[in-house]
């Protein structure tokens, strides 16, 4: 089996004395969709911002292996917008929206780190300039339609209705043209409609070439989507395998719902 | 030897000076997380009103003990007033904005008090009492410590004293700790959150006035723009020991007092502004937490 | 229209203000003459200034109440203001800017020397606030010591004009280039600093460049300055005073213009737009792939070369300078002018300027109330509006219906 794209391995972070991870291991292969679930609080967002550059991880390596063969890239400590231009792009659980800017143009930030004009070609507007500019709107729009949202390219981020919000920080991290989608609870306050919107759109972003890792709660999305399922607690992973083999898991079942006082 | 005593005493009053405004910063920035920049014109709004007190007084023949008193209690009300006022006009309605708005209102009315004195009274330096009259017991070393000084290091540490009492033991005290670890806890418990930020400016307002008063008293003038540098100063002290921790500012202020006394006093004098400027920018760069703060990790 | 309980509350404040400002505003001491004057119709004014301000401030709150409930009854669909509208279609744009740009090229033939030196004054803070537009209003980086920049221009100016002969034209882009260097420096050490820390940083390395230059004699002059600094030449042509302000004027009509054109095109570009998306939110910025660090350090030092360039402006128009032009109130007014005329908008931003230099100038009779006038519009437009007195307009792009192409 070829490399995994995201490899993590013993990863921990203590913050002072509170140890929010664990060694956990944790593995994503090319057109997965791998599902990182547990309790609220188990460390899953710590997660994704030791693996994105946030935090720096206390133990443990996180390493990207580029899915075109290049050479692997030790993610640990290395700045958020680096590990974006290696190719690994995510939203957050609180909608992080640019507010005041319109819906394209929060797309088209995506586009920044694979786009190099500066001022010169900003203030003269150069012939490279402006094929960079017209390139970075036609595959912002493009990326919009894919999602669904082409009919509010000038409406101001702020004013989008929540669930095309979520859409849109999807959007925007496509952008980046990354080949691992981070998404951390993409479906956090959808309804069923819109969730099977998502469940769809999801699909057609791994069917594009990308692999996915998520953070999610709602567990008919997990079921439907993943290929392989990790449950943390309190920092530690205490499950991983398919859907099936999980969701029977007795660790798991016991960290969701509590023991039985009479078993 | 001798000179070294001197500039130390010299230092400890600074320092104490300091350390009675930068309680008011600490305090305000521990609760509402707002760095007041209008604190510095409260501290010049307190040495105003007593000196246009002590001076009417005098000029009525009051006897100077009741002089001090009377000028003490207006400066303090008055400073608490102020303080009060500003915060239900410029900074209440801010609680929810950005910080940055909260901030620029903050210097909008700083200029717009230093005007207000700068109209209302003079441009000036105007000539402040001496309230602080030379003790007998105090002149076999009247040539390295003042009566002046001396009184302002008593009052200090009282102030010292009771505000810790205060902090400690106290139901207020208690409401306001609780404020500043978590204020919408503290509204679900039922403190009147309101209440207590206001108590905070008034306590740190009537603070500063104090010792407005009495440094106004010791160097003999004051005018319209002196709450601009002790306001500076005493913000470096506060962030030097640690904004948001009272027993912070204290250090602060008297290890910026010492440090500045020694400073000018063996070095040169002309660059003492600086001294603080660069001391303020090299902690906020390098240790922002200062010597008794705890390093901030931002939750994403 | 005001209930009594309104009143009576109304009432209650003015007598509140009153009480405060008692012995500041009425008691009025001559420590050396001993006398005492009690000016009781400053307090009978306070109370009933405070007393209309309370009662017009409680109608502002009614209006925007009602407002607000007429919003959720219709659509939501907001109307543009008029101001906006004109300024986002092109076809309205560039015949109004065509006729302001006319009107100003005459300006100096309808009005007297005097008046124009005005107006020079105005356009120089017009390109100060573009220029902190871009570190405060894009960027949203609040620096407080702008004026740091503007005198290290007029200052490279003065100097270089004194120790090397250097005239105007040659000092223009050195002072810029020497402003933006400036920049960097500042901005490096305060890159990991927040909103509130980088404001106070700031505020000290302004202080301490003033303080430097007030009292390291041995290389600025110290506080007395630095005089007879020659004004902008013409070809060589000895020019008369008001031939000079003329000239003078016509420079900075178009550095204005020069001004506004590159920072309208740096709005709209790759690095425009980074910057706003730090403003608006610096972690998520950061993860989408721009670097913090070089897009801070841009917006300082690109914001510092305008500063640098009217500081130049400065030294010639004034022919002297020294430290005591280069105060933190500067900065603060600067600030102001951003803050008024709407963070991030070109047009509000010139609005702004024109407003707080050109307005206590014709009302010389009120300039003694200026400076509190700057503090109380800080706070007022930080309370009731603001985005300022234009919102900035996002660029709008046209799409066809199954194909793309950029529009306008």
């Amino acid at each position: 089996m070829s490399k995994p794209v995201l490899q993590v391995d013993g990863l921990s972070m203590d913050f002072g004395g509170i140890r929010a991870m664990c060694e956990l291991d944790l593995e994503v292969h090319q057109g997965q969709i791998v599902a990182l679930i547990g309790p609220n609080g188990a460390g899953k967002t710590t997660f994704f911002n030791c693996v994105t550059g946030i935090y720096n991880p206390t133990e443990g390596n996180v390493f990207l292996n580029p899915p075109d063969g290049s050479k692997a890239i030790r993610l640990n400590g290395l700045k958020p917008n680096l590990v974006t231009e290696k190719g690994m792009a995510r939203t957050f659980q609180n909608i992080r929206l640019f507010q005041k800017m319109t819906v394209l143009e929060n797309v088209m930030i995506g586009r920044h780190c694979r786009t190099s004009s500066y001022i010169f070609g900003a203030v003269f507007k150069t012939g490279a300039t402006r094929r960079e500019e017209r390139e970075t709107v036609e595959k912002s729009y493009r990326i919009l339609q894919k999602v669904g949202l082409e009919s509010a390219v000038n409406e101001l981020a702020e004013n989008l209705p929540y669930g095309a919000q979520r859409r849109l920080e999807i959007a925007r991290a496509l952008a980046t043209e990354p080949f691992l989608l981070l998404l951390d609870e993409p479906a956090a306050g959808m309804n069923p409609q819109e969730t099977q919107e998502l469940d769809d759109l999801i699909k057609r972003i791994r069917d594009e070439g990308h692999s996915i890792l998520l953070i999610e709660h709602d567990m008919k999305l997990v079921m439907s989507l993943s290929d392989k399922i990790y449950v943390v607690d309190y920092g530690r992973k205490i499950a991983e395998g398919t859907p099936q083999a999980v969701s029977s898991d007795p660790a798991v079942i016991k960290a969701y719902l509590g023991e039985d006082i009479d078993a | 030897m001798e000179y070294f005593i001197e500039l130390f005493f010299s230092g400890l009053t600074r320092g104490s000076i300091y350390a009675l405004i930068a309680l008011g910063y600490t305090m305000v920035y521990g609760i509402i997380g707002l760095i007041n920049f209008a604190h510095g014109e409260i501290y010049m709004i307190g040495a105003f009103t007593a000196f246009v007190v002590a001076t009417v007084l005098s000029i009525y023949g009051f006897p100077l003990l009741s002089i001090v008193l009377l000028a003490g209690l207006a400066a303090a009300v008055w400073s608490a007033s102020y303080g009060y006022t500003i915060e239900k006009i410029a900074y209440r309605p801010l609680r929810s904005a950005p910080r940055l708005s909260a901030l620029i209102s903050a210097i909008g009315m700083s200029i717009f008090l230093q005007n207000y004195v700068l109209l209302a009274q003079s441009s000036d330096f105007q000539p402040f009492p001496e309230l602080i009259p030379d003790f007998h017991f105090m002149e076999p070393v009247a040539h390295i410590v003042g009566s002046s000084d001396l009184v302002i290091l008593l009052t200090t540490a009282l102030a010292m004293a009771a505000l810790t009492v205060l902090i400690k033991f106290s139901r207020m005290g208690k409401a306001m700790r609780a404020t500043a670890q978590d204020r919408t806890m503290a509204m679900l418990v039922g403190i009147d959150v309101n209440k207590v930020i206001s108590m905070t400016f008034i306590i740190g307002s009537s603070l500063a006035a104090i010792g407005g008063m009495l440094i106004a008293s010791h160097i003999g003038q004051i005018n319209f723009f002196i709450g601009f540098i002790a306001g500076i100063k005493a913000f470096t002290a506060a962030v030097l020991g640690g904004i948001g921790s009272i027993p912070g500012a204290v250090l602060g202020g008297f290890v910026l007092g010492l440090t500045e006394s020694f400073a000018t006093g063996y070095v040169s004098s002309d660059y003492e502004d600086v001294f603080a400027f660069s001391l303020l920018v090299l902690i906020l760069i390098f240790k922002p937490a200062g010597l008794l703060g705890r390093e901030e990790t931002q939750k994403v | 229209m005001f209930s009594l309980e309104q009143l009576k509350k109304s009432l209650l404040v003015s007598l509140w203000f009153a009480f405060l400002t008692f012995p500041l505003l009425v008691i009025k001491v001559d420590p050396i003459e001993r006398t005492v004057q009690w000016r009781w119709e400053n307090m009978a004014l306070v109370a009933v200034g405070s007393f209309l301000i309370s009662l017009l401030v409680r109608l502002f709150f009614i209006h925007q109440e009602r407002r607000r409930e007429r919003k959720t009854v219709e659509n939501l669909v907001e109307r543009m203001p008029l101001m906006q509208l004109v300024l986002s279609e092109p076809r309205y744009l560039y015949p109004l800017s065509g006729a302001v740009l006319l009107c100003s090229l005459i300006f100096p033939f309808l009005f007297s020397t005097y008046q124009t030196n005005i107006m020079i004054t105005a356009l120089m803070y017009v390109m100060l606030g573009l220029g902190l537009n871009i570190v405060v209003g894009l960027a949203g980086l609040l620096d407080l010591g702008y004026v740091a920049f503007y005198a290290v221009g007029a200052y490279s100016y003065a100097l270089l004009n004194y120790h090397f002969d250097l005239g105007f034209w040659m000092a223009l882009p050195i002072g810029a280039l020497l402003a933006a260097l400036f920049g960097v420096l500042l901005g490096f050490p305060v890159l990991r600093l927040r909103g509130d820390y980088l404001a106070i940083v700031t505020l000290g390395f302004g202080e301490i460049i003033r303080l430097i230059l007030e009292n390291w004699n041995d290389f600025s002059q110290g506080p007395s300055g630095i005089s007879n600094i020659p004004r902008p030449g013409f070809f060589g042509i000895e020019l008369s005073l008001e031939g000079a302000i003329l000239y003078l004027y016509y420079i900075m009509i178009a550095m204005v213009v020069f001004t506004i054109f590159v920072v309208n095109r740096l709005q709209d570009s790759r690095i425009g737009r980074a910057w706003i998306a730090l403003r608006e939110d610096e972690i998520a910025c950061q993860a989408m792939g721009i670097d913090k660090r070089k897009t801070k350090l841009t917006a300082f030092a690109l914001g510092a070369t305008w500063a640098g360039m009217v500081g130049v402006i400065f030294a010639a128009k004034t022919t002297f300078i020294n430290p005591a032009s280069f105060t933190f109130l500067e900065s603060a007014i600067i600030l102001c002018i951003v803050v008024l005329g709407g963070m991030g908008s070109i047009f509000g931003v010139i609005v702004g300027a024109l407003i707080l230099i050109l307005l206590p100038e014709y009302l010389r009779a009120l300039s003694d109330y200026r400076m509190l006038a700057f503090g109380a519009v800080l706070v007022t437009m930080m309370i009731f509006r603001p985005q300022g007195v234009m919102a900035n307009i996002r660029r709008s792009y046209q799409f066809k219906s199954n194909s793309e192409g950029d529009g306008r």
